[in-house]
């Protein structure tokens, strides 16, 4: 059964059960390996994407969800205007063994989007769905809220 | 030119944040099937027999058991005596009974529907109290000076029992493995682990191979903090078994459950300390008993318990010490290697002894700590002499300057009995700590480890290690070495990937030991091949020429890259490697035997100061701020030092505070990151770091170990603020409300003037509380 939806802003279609995980339908059917699996039971948030711009747990959607609705992954986010964050987020030690990466840039990305000067407290809140176990979160903050107080 | 203590860039980032960077369960091969594992569900059974019904199994399904093993059934670490698959015996729940694979992921799952087994379920042991009865996998005793002498002397005897729990490494990224044998009979793996050679050595003696038929590549590695030291090479095996069963190339990637179920996690301990005093507050015996939970096997147990014994004294004096450490066995999964390595458990007991003992004679955690604390010079129970980066007072001293702890924890003592109702309480900690960095005792010796650097054909320099970047940034600390060595510039150092078919066996990436012992080797690998070019252009310039920054200079200041010269160097006289091996000095001797001598070349030093907020309703105890005063040497990479701090300081806190593995009957209630709860970010305090940077000889570029030393001072510090702030004394962590509130409605408390043991709110009435909480 074919499900078409935008991914990335590029029309796709993917032709598996409709119960399928997303994560794996993006992971297994269209290659984008960048969304990660961390728990399978939507408890990490490795696996985020946006859908319609808001952040999800790609593992807890089923494919039928997507019909019609705008995905992004980190690969998306990437290729686009986020380009700055990323290099910011990797100066400041946002990133360390990388596997929560992906989850936490797009989650990040999406408070960016709605708020571009987040104070530390909005950071920590928006964030608080993704799991880091490398950097105790501080690297990731400094790169979402430099000018909060320090 | 990128200098060091500079920040560049980390090479993987970019990767890691756009989502191109290759983690193993990204990476398919062609005709791949797909590996799971059958576990039994019992703590202790007799196997009576294994059926594969594969008319029940998806089309195709393989499978193997022990009986199917092409060699011994043990994983080569220490010794083999861990199996690869259990045979006529299961010792733990989870523990793999039999492999199956199939075409997909979801077809190997069902496929373990295919098998029966009857099981015939046996006592298990389940607590250390019971494994005492039993012989233990290891023990070790460490005594120096007259104990005896000094307690019959002492004004004071303190004695605590402080307890530790399980662990889980919680990595992001689930233990994953890729096996293939190639044509001719190769075996090659693809996996996420800390150790290529370590899986190449249990994957020769599993299957029967000569070294060079088995070949173990890393791919990049989604975290690990010691959980991918040892577990990889029995996943390696299985995937490896399944692969020859199927003549396909096999994935086996855990999901969470399985990976909580069955790898290794941090051993639990108690630890009961008595402890002699003089009047005036100076430690003048340390009598000590170390009790670990080893699980079914011993897998790396006897080295974790050897750096407990060697950390148990903390950083303090000692005239006199007498510690027994035994590792027991139970009927769990196995524990083994997590940052700290038995470090964190001791000196969790032994900050919390200070504690005890500064509050019987009325000293403030500052003050004893301050009458005791190791100087330059002083011996440690092991007869080291402390060398003059010992700077266990200078963390001390700097984190009081920056915290104003004395005064904080005064006036918070003093507020504690008359908090309003219903207010948060807050509390400070304060921790004192030392890690000893590299391998323990001889290891290093033993190793001898390796670094290659060679020239290639274009004149950039290749360097070859077998250290895997799981996180820490050792892929952005080692060029920063060796250009900082070779005066070489960024492109002309490459790193070869970990694979066992190029490089050598430099040793495991674990123990703090990368930077401070590979880092040195790379540095004088890369400055021989320098200098070899340099003394070449020399001779034919017939002139001494100089190198900065990538470029060979002559007297007048005409300049040439260094990597034409070298390119032509290398046109004419063939391939240039260098390999220099590891040797440690020798002053550094140690008696295994005695447990005596220079345990480690040296040691990392730190001080936390921890604040919490303690919810009088709910007692969940939140830290708020820490300040982490460490002094690691000389920092490589600044940014990616302090991320190690902030990183293993909020470990060390969950560990402290939340993270509790929960067995019943020794089956998990809690294999789930739902129930398996870790610092979120809105649990974590802000975390800040000062390094106290100070060079030392023995590293490259004046940098010790780091990757550890974190681990070990958070817990204490967020303990001793809890007791701040409630009166609570905990002395087994993780320090849950449910601990909590069944100190406050104990005897367990400190004494009051005003109010007597009970909750810090109104709301828990008194029978309510006199009932009893489970913990």
């Amino acid at each position: 059964m074919k499900t078409t939806f935008s991914l990335n802003g590029q029309p796709a279609e993917a032709d598996a059960h409709p119960m399928e995980r997303l994560l794996d339908v993006l992971r297994e059917h269209l290659g984008l390996t960048g969304t990660k699996e961390g728990c399978g039971e939507g408890e990490c948030g490795a696996c985020t994407v946006l859908m319609d711009g808001e952040p999800v747990l790609s593992c807890l959607v089923p494919l039928f969800q997507c019909e019609g609705r705008r995905i992004e992954t980190v690969e998306g986010i990437a290729e686009g205007p986020a380009r700055e964050f990323l290099e910011r987020f990797v100066a400041t030690g946002g990133v360390q063994c990388g596997a929560c990466t992906p989850g936490i840039v797009v989650t990040a990305w999406a408070l960016l989007q709605r708020n571009g000067q987040p104070s530390r407290e909005e950071a920590r809140e928006a964030l608080a769905g993704n799991l880091c176990r490398c950097t105790g979160y501080e690297g990731i903050l400094r790169a979402l809220a430099p000018e909060a107080e320090r | 030119m990128i200098g060091i203590g500079e920040s560049p860039p980390r090479p993987d980032g970019f990767a890691k944040v756009s989502g191109s960077a290759r983690y193993v369960d990204d990476v398919s091969l062609p005709g791949m099937w797909h590996g799971a594992t059958l576990r039994s569900p019992h703590p202790h059974a007799r196997i009576r027999s294994i059926r594969f019904n594969a008319a029940k199994a998806p089309e195709g399904a393989v499978c193997v058991t022990a009986a199917d093993l092409p060699g011994p059934n043990g994983v080569q670490l220490l010794d083999d005596g861990w199996p690869i698959l259990a045979d006529g015996f299961s010792l733990h729940v989870g523990e793999p009974i039999a492999l199956v694979a199939a075409p997909t992921r979801l077809a190997a799952r069902q496929a373990l529907a295919a098998f029966t087994v009857e099981y015939e379920p046996l006592d298990p042991i389940l607590t250390l109290e019971a494994a005492e009865t039993l012989p233990p996998l290891y023990e070790l005793r460490l005594e120096n000076g007259d104990v005896e002498a000094a307690f019959a002397a002492a004004e004071h005897v303190i004695e605590g029992t402080w307890r530790t729990g399980h662990q889980e490494h919680i990595y992001i990224e689930c233990n994953g493995m890729i096996a293939s044998f190639e044509n001719g009979g190769a075996l090659t793996l693809l996996g996420s682990m800390q150790c290529p050679y370590y899986v190449h050595k249990a994957l020769t003696h599993a299957f029967q191979l000569p070294e060079d038929k088995v070949r173990v590549r890393a791919s990049v590695v989604g975290g690990g903090f010691g959980g991918k030291e040892d577990f990889p090479s029995a996943l390696a095996i299985h995937a490896g078994l399944l692969a020859r069963a199927c003549g396909r190339p096999v994935k086996m990637i855990y999901d969470r459950h399985e990976d909580i179920v069955s790898t290794s996690k941090r051993h639990p301990a108690v630890v009961c300390h008595r402890t002699a005093v003089s009047a005036d507050g100076r430690l003048l015996a340390l009598d000590a008993e170390i009790l670990m939970d080893g699980g079914a096997y011993k897998t790396l147990s006897p080295v974790v318990l050897s750096r407990a014994l060697l950390h148990c004294f903390g950083p303090y004096r000692w005239p006199s010490v007498r510690v027994r450490g035994k590792v027991l066995r139970t009927h769990t999964a196995p524990n083994s290697a997590f940052r700290g390595f038995g470090a964190p458990q001791v000196e969790f007991a032994i900050e919390r002894q200070m504690d005890r003992i500064g509050r019987e004679l009325g000293l403030d955690p500052y003050e004893i700590r301050d009458r005791n604390v190791v100087e330059p010079g002083d011996r440690l129970p092991t007869g080291q002499i402390l060398d003059a980066s010992t700077s266990a007072r200078l963390c001390l001293e700097e984190v009081e300057r920056r915290t104003g702890f004395r005064r904080r924890w005064k006036e918070l003592e003093e507020a504690r009995d008359s908090a309003a109702d219903g207010e948060p309480r807050r509390g400070i900690g304060l921790s004192l700590y030392f890690h000893g960095a590299g391998f323990t005792g001889n290891g290093e010796r033993k190793m001898r480890s390796p670094v290659t650097a060679r020239l290639l054909e274009d004149g950039r320099i290749e360097v070859l290690t077998a250290m895997t970047d799981m996180g820490q940034g050792c892929a952005a600390v080692f060029p920063q070495i060796a250009m900082a060595a070779g005066g070489v510039g960024a492109d002309d150092v490459i790193f070869a990937e970990p694979d066992t078919g190029d490089v050598p066996d430099s040793g495991p990436t674990v123990a703090s030991r990368t930077t401070m012992i590979v880092g040195g080797l790379i540095a004088r690998t890369v400055a021989e091949l320098r200098d070899r070019v340099l003394a070449w252009r020399s001779a034919s310039e017939k002139e001494n020429l100089s190198i900065r920054e990538g470029w060979i200079e002559n007297a007048s200041g005409r300049a040439e890259r260094f990597r034409d010269a070298a390119r032509r160097y290398r046109e004419e006289t063939g391939p240039v490697e260098v390999t220099i091996h590891n040797e440690p000095p020798e002053w550094q001797t140690f008696d295994e035997s005695t447990y005596r001598g220079a345990a480690y070349p040296t040691y990392a030093w730190g001080a936390d100061v921890v604040e919490v907020e303690v919810d009088p309703d709910t007692l969940a105890a939140r830290p708020v701020q820490v300040t982490a005063v460490c002094e690691v040497g000389r920092a490589i990479h600044k940014t990616l030092c302090a991320g190690q701090i902030e990183g293993g300081t909020l470990q060390a806190l969950g560990w402290a505070l939340m993270e509790e593995i929960k067995l019943q009957d020794g089956r998990y209630l809690n294999d789930r990151l739902a129930t398996y709860i870790i610092p979120t970010a809105k649990d974590s305090p802000r975390i800040d770091v000062h390094l106290l940077e100070r060079s030392w000889e023995g590293g490259p570029f004046g940098a010790k170990g780091v990757g550890e030393l974190p681990m070990d001072g958070g817990a204490p510090a967020a303990v001793q603020a809890i007791e701040n702030a409630t009166g609570a004394l905990v002395n087994e962590i993780p320090a849950t409300p449910e601990r909590l509130m069944k100190a406050l409605g104990s005897s367990n408390v400190l004494p009051s003037e005003t109010s007597p043991p009970g909750p810090l709110s109104s709301e828990a009435g008194e029978g309510e509380r006199r009932r009893g909480i489970p913990s």
